[in-house]
């Protein structure tokens, strides 16, 4: 089983989600999955009326995609926790929080007024 | 005018859990609003490659308190489309009863918070004494007040036998009546109105836009919810969503106090439906394939996005929760307001930080 999503190239999907978006499809979230240890795939679901519909992205683990926030504003905050997960980056997002939406203090512990604190990422120990 | 940052949370009186914005003012004008996550992230989607896709139950369950009954019954309707498992008819009926008590708790506690958020003692303390009561029916019916944990893959693990039936059907009626009772308090009362009217507005098109979810999106107008998809037991329940049209703070709340109601009905209309058969179909395989679910909590459309190899260990749990959706419409909504009008708005979304920290 596996669920329907129309396969897109990088290049075409800022054309294909804004014409989406024209059509009054509502953009609901994108999901990053692993497919092997080189590459993965992003699924955009977007809603009309309760109906689903799903578009499939291949990329590079590390690699980059075309960023559809400058169409759809709701996806900046999806893109950058993409970004935060699975080191995927996105060209042109329209606000960039440079792989620290989630960690925001590793490199400038500033951001909670009244104390200061690291946060420091580990490698897993399989 | 010279800008200033103040910094709202991630530590504040309005918030249960830990969020930041900076919140950018001239004078006492919000100009713009840039929110930061991950003071509490957990990983709990990549725990699916370390438990088997039954114990992911227990772990879904724990994305959120307030909702884990509907967190664990969106996870287990896409294991059972997955293996193609067949759900029984009191199962589903069950699955409506506990889900719809679950909204109801969530949604008293939300009002008392947000009365709490304005200053309403009173009508704060009033709600979570009516809210006690239904915790009182899940304690009693499943064995815990917040994580419930009656899902299973195949259907569900409690019952409800003919007094507890009675008992569920004699307190929500007391629930009911007591709801009704602050009606005109939260729908009319002045100090209410001043603090909610045409504060914090999101238009029809902008809530549809930037895909806000659950009451957000119905304040503004938009008749959307996932319970239309017909989940569970909602094939044979009469349900029409409750809509709102103002789409500021004083809609949402009102769009909330409307779905108590509602889902006091939704657990009769349950509770009417439940028939003698089995708690749980029998689950034979692995699951394998890859499927989309929805459903309504709370707070507003719940998707999970499952993909598993045949093997006990799913490949891949996608959880996007409400509150997650519900940010960017409520950084466009706080531009313009007065800055002590900010908690308020802020809370409008019934923000939960837990079920976004996934």
């Amino acid at each position: 089983m596996a669920i329907e999503a129309t396969p897109i190239a990088p290049a075409r999907l800022v054309a294909e989600v804004t014409r989406l978006a024209a059509e009054g499809w509502r953009l609901v979230t994108f999901s990053s999955v692993e497919i092997d240890a080189e590459n993965m795939e992003v699924l955009y679901h977007f809603d009309k009326d309760l109906v689903l519909k799903n578009l499939r992205v291949q990329v590079k683990k590390g690699g980059t995609l075309p960023s559809v926030s400058g169409v759809i504003f709701a996806a900046f905050l999806i893109e950058n926790e993409i970004r935060d997960q699975f080191g995927v980056t996105f060209e042109g997002l329209v606000l960039d929080y440079q792989g620290k939406l989630l960690n925001d203090c590793v490199q400038t512990p500033a951001t909670s007024p009244f104390c200061r604190y690291q946060v420091t990422r580990k490698e897993e120990v399989r | 005018m010279a800008r200033s940052v103040i910094p709202f949370g991630p530590q504040h009186p309005v918030l249960p859990e830990p969020i930041h914005l900076s919140i950018v003012v001239e004078d006492e004008k919000v100009v713009e609003a840039l929110p930061t996550l991950g003071y509490v992230h957990r990983g709990l989607e990549m725990l699916a490659t370390k438990r088997d896709y039954n114990q992911m139950i227990q772990i879904v369950e724990r994305v959120c308190g307030i909702c884990s009954m509907l967190h664990s019954m969106c996870y287990c309707q896409g294991i059972e489309e997955m293996m193609g498992v067949e759900v029984p008819r009191r199962a589903r009926m069950l699955r409506v009863v506990w889900s719809e008590l679950h909204r109801l708790h969530s949604h008293l506690l939300w009002l008392g918070l947000f009365a709490d958020s304005f200053g309403f003692e009173a009508l704060f303390m009033q709600l979570w004494k009516i809210r006690e009561k239904v915790m009182d029916l899940n304690e009693a019916t499943t064995g815990n007040r917040v994580i419930v944990s009656v899902n299973v893959v195949g259907g569900v693990r409690a019952d409800l036998d003919e007094s507890q039936v009675r008992w569920i059907r004699d307190t929500l009626a007391d629930v009911e009546a007591a709801i009704k009772s602050l009606r005109s308090t939260i729908m009319n009362d002045s100090t209410v109105c001043r603090r909610t009217r045409g504060v914090g507005v999101l238009s029809r098109q902008a809530a549809y836009d930037l895909g806000a979810a659950g009451p957000t999106l119905r304040g503004s107008g938009v008749a959307q919810d996932m319970r239309q998809l017909k989940y569970a037991g909602f094939d044979e329940i009469a349900f029409e969503p409750v809509v709102e049209t103002d789409g500021d703070c004083w809609a949402r709340s009102t769009v909330r106090f409307r779905e108590c109601l509602q889902s006091i009905d939704l657990v009769r209309q349950g509770l009417d439906r439940l028939d003698g058969g089995e708690l749980a179909a029998k689950v034979k395989g692995k699951p394998e394939g890859e499927v989309i679910t929805r459903v309504e909590q709370p707070r507003g459309e719940c998707l999970y996005y499952l993909k598993g190899n045949g093997d006990k260990f799913l490949d891949r749990v996608r959880i996007r929760t409400p509150t997650f959706a519900n940010i960017p419409p409520l950084a466009a909504m706080l531009p313009g307001l007065d800055f002590a009008n900010v908690p308020v708005v802020v809370l409008s979304i019934d923000p939960c930080i837990s079920c976004t920290e996934r």
